[in-house]
């Protein structure tokens, strides 16, 4: 079996768009007495299995076709 | 009128919206399972039901607009057929790329499932000509990502062009300039959250539904 690459694709609400889901984060935390909680910004991570030597190009190309919608969300890649 | 509804795992409005064709338009469509490449020859009528596609996963309608047979719906759209998707169905053409913008999570992060009153905008469109511009109208939304997100830009296009079909007349989801449906640039394709399908005969509540399919209909027979 070909050497395989572990790729972290991180996927964020862009600035300016609300996020309900946060906000209720944000409300709880201080709800819990966590005061100083000044918002909270919900994500997703999508952690991938690739073959080793896959480009950034290609990566670049699966989150901006299916990983996040680029009308509202940004996304940032690691990998090694 | 040839139509077609498209049925995604997880799609719960197909039957009826196949019902809602059926009983205006008198001829059952065609329904098409999401796996296949092509649609049926000679189709007026595309719909995209509601439902959670694909159980929702990544983001409402996403899985769903990357199926096989969505490539032939936009295949179809870019030939002119009528594209009509309601709630998920909304969802899967935003994310197909056939309409502008993003439906994300309700404002108030509760599903919102109760009648809404609309303002019909645009009275001109193949599927909104049986209503009067400014007529206000009374249909079920049920979902929870109905917050319709745009940028400014393509908020002020769909609005400088009437691409916008109908707006909820008081606050319901968050949506941007209270968007609660829109159309494609030539006018064909159209996008909504509110169920009309469940409005088609009196013992469903009203038929406020009926006349956006009897308008397809007419433009399209």
């Amino acid at each position: 079996m070909a050497a395989r690459m572990k790729i972290t694709v991180t996927v964020t609400l862009k600035n300016g768009v609300l996020d309900p889901q946060g906000r209720a984060i944000e409300s709880a935390l201080k709800g819990l007495g966590f005061d100083g909680v000044n918002g909270a910004r919900v994500g997703k991570i999508i952690e991938l299995e690739v073959a080793d030597g896959t480009s950034r190009e290609t990566v670049e190309a699966m989150a901006r076709q299916l990983l996040a919608n680029t009308v509202i969300e940004n996304f940032r890649i690691d990998m090694p | 009128m040839k139509a077609a509804v498209i049925v995604f795992p997880g799609s719960n409005c197909d039957r009826d919206l196949a019902d809602a064709i059926t009983k205006v338009t008198g001829r059952a469509p065609a329904m098409i399972w999401h796996r296949e490449t092509e649609l049926p020859e000679g189709l007026d009528f595309i719909g995209i039901p509601g439902g959670f596609s694909y159980g929702d996963y990544l983001r409402s309608g996403a899985m769903a607009a990357r199926s096989p047979v969505m490539q032939a719906v936009v295949k179809a759209a870019g030939q002119g057929r009528a594209v009509l998707g309601i709630c998920n169905g909304f969802q899967v053409l935003t994310e197909a790329g056939l309409l502008p913008g993003a439906l994300m999570r309700n404002a108030g992060l509760n599903f919102v499932c109760r009648d809404v009153t609309l303002t019909v905008e645009n009275s001109q469109s193949i599927f909104t000509s049986r209503y009067a511009a400014g007529e206000q109208v009374t249909i079920p939304v049920a979902h929870h990502d109905g917050n319709y997100n745009a940028d400014a830009e393509t908020l002020d296009r769909l609005e400088g062009e009437g691409r916008i079909a109908f707006r909820y007349a008081e606050p319901v989801n968050g949506s941007a300039r209270d968007i609660a449906g829109i159309l494609s640039s030539a006018g064909n394709v159209l996008g909504m959250m509110p169920h009309p399908e469940r409005l088609i005969e009196p013992e469903q509540g009203g038929t406020d539904g009926r006349r956006l399919f009897e308008a397809a209909m007419m433009a399209l027979a």
